[in-house]
């Protein structure tokens, strides 16, 4: 007879201890290994050497997107490629306009700085990394990279794609990261809005089309259509890369917080390609810190600000959807 | 009794791999909201028909794989799964007289167990967001089981 419980439970007879001891014991050290995950520190090299042990499942799990989008690229007809080179002609003569004029407004900059030369690119150095699985929903906004600690990336380190800020690396392997994107509803990112120069924090949404800025007051300078850049604050991205542009304010009397709404610039649609970027340090638009830019403006920042910008991490924040 | 039983380790450790897989397969939104546990199916199978084949090492580190893969939280998953490993080891011989209908209803219960304790630790750890319809999932996993059984049931020879 079936006799449930520890004795029931060891039908082979003197295979070790019951299942019930066995349990406890791993039960134990799943609670000991998730305290010390929250709390960070010596488990991150044991993550990272069990990224490195999941990579090939990963590959695998994702070869049936990636084979599809090498069979769609080998089977497009000369037509189409032949317009899309087309389009990249225009678009390479459009940005070489575009440089030209930059060269002239650095030196411009320069003297105006009165610096002898102009200054180097804030951007150090830079890896194209391509996107080897995607997780877009509301409880995440994922990217999974294939370039890691072996390249030289690092934990927070900046994302972007041509269009502007896609986001920081959240967590590495030695051959693959991942990263979090601004949309991510953990995600909190300072910047800045080129027109009026306001500064606050762009909070993501869950939704990859929408960024919401909720600690504006009133009766600050932000209008529908303004660009929104890095304000270099939080010392993860440096000062100026574009980030969304402002799509809805909307003002409520009894409330004194303008809700405002923001579209990013960058998307992973077009091209499975991203950008990590280096920075320049001791560049003017390198990251700064909060203290380094207390003089030069004490309006810009709403109250409820300070509190959330000294974010090297992605924070975690009380969800305020309406 | 003396008769050595060879054990289906490697039926357990490829059927595992599968549902992994299955498990983290890229899907439409929708649809992976709704998805089972693939992984906790297969646990339960093994721990009723084969529960020395791979004893609870084998559902943690299963759950672990599955926690390292989505980047949840170190273990919750590995302790979600070994916890519903060591009921269904506990109560194998029960189980193992009733239809896979019957024991549909148990991996019901086991699915929402696994569920909330995987939900209770996100809840723990700081993941306020959530979608109400995981608590569907364990529904769709108990429908899938005779499927799942039958196939896994191919993999080894039943004594």
């Amino acid at each position: 007879m079936a006799v449930f419980g520890t004795s029931g439970s060891r039908i082979g007879g003197g295979r070790g201890p019951s299942f019930g001891f066995r349990f406890f014991c791993y039960a134990v050290v799943s609670v000991v290994l998730m305290f010390y995950d929250r709390r960070g520190g010596f488990l991150d090299t044991a993550r990272y050497g069990l990224q490195a042990a999941i990579y090939p499942l990963q590959l695998a799990v994702n070869s049936p997107s990636a084979a599809w989008s090498w069979l769609e690229e080998s089977f497009t007809t000369r037509e189409k490629l032949q317009t899309e080179l087309a389009a990249l002609r225009d678009q390479l003569r459009t940005q070489q306009l575009v440089t030209l004029r930059q060269a002239a407004l650095e030196r411009e900059n320069a003297t105006l700085r009165g610096l002898n030369a102009a200054l180097p690119e804030v951007i150090d150095r830079r890896l194209i990394g391509e996107v080897i699985s995607v997780e877009l929903s509301n409880l995440r906004q994922r990217l999974l990279v294939n370039r890691g600690g072996t390249h030289g990336v690092y934990r927070s380190q900046p994302v972007i794609t041509g269009d502007g800020v896609l986001g920081q690396v959240f967590r590495i392997g030695p051959f693959s990261s991942e990263i979090i994107l601004i949309t991510d509803a953990e995600h909190a990112l300072p910047v800045q809005v080129v027109r009026s120069g306001v500064r606050t924090i762009a909070l993501g949404t869950g939704r990859s089309t929408s960024l919401e800025l909720p600690y504006v007051p009133k009766n600050y300078d932000v209008k529908v259509g303004d660009l929104l850049v890095t304000s270099g604050l939080g010392k993860v991205f440096p000062f100026g890369l574009p980030v969304a542009r402002v799509t809805k304010v909307e003002l409520f009397p009894a409330e004194p917080l303008a809700r405002i709404h923001a579209v990013p610039l960058a998307g992973i649609e077009n091209d499975r390609e991203v950008l990590f970027i280096w920075e320049r340090a001791a560049h003017p638009a390198a990251t700064a810190t909060p203290e380094a830019l207390v003089i030069e403006a004490p309006a810009t920042a709403p109250a409820t600000a300070p509190a959330k910008t000294p974010t090297t991490t992605p924070v975690k924040t009380p969800v305020s959807t309406p | 009794m003396n008769l050595a039983r060879r054990e289906p380790r490697w039926a357990v450790f490829f059927t595992v791999l599968l549902a992994l897989i299955a498990q983290v397969l890229p899907l439409p939104d929708w649809l992976s909201v709704v998805r089972p546990s693939f992984v906790a199916l297969v646990i339960i199978y093994w721990s009723i028909y084969a529960p020395h084949a791979g004893g609870i090492f084998a559902p943690w580190l299963a759950g672990l794989a599955l926690d390292v893969f989505k980047g949840d939280v170190l273990a919750q998953n590995a302790l979600a799964v070994s916890l519903v490993a060591y009921i269904a080891m506990s109560l194998h011989q029960r189980l193992r007289n009733q239809t896979l209908v019957q024991q549909s209803l148990f991996v019901f219960a086991m699915l929402t167990l696994n569920e909330f304790v995987v939900f209770a630790i996100e809840g723990w750890s700081g993941h306020a967001i959530s979608s109400p319809w995981r608590w569907l999932q364990p529904m769709i996993g108990a429908m899938l089981w005779p499927f799942v059984a039958l196939l896994a049931g191919r993999t080894h020879s039943r004594v």
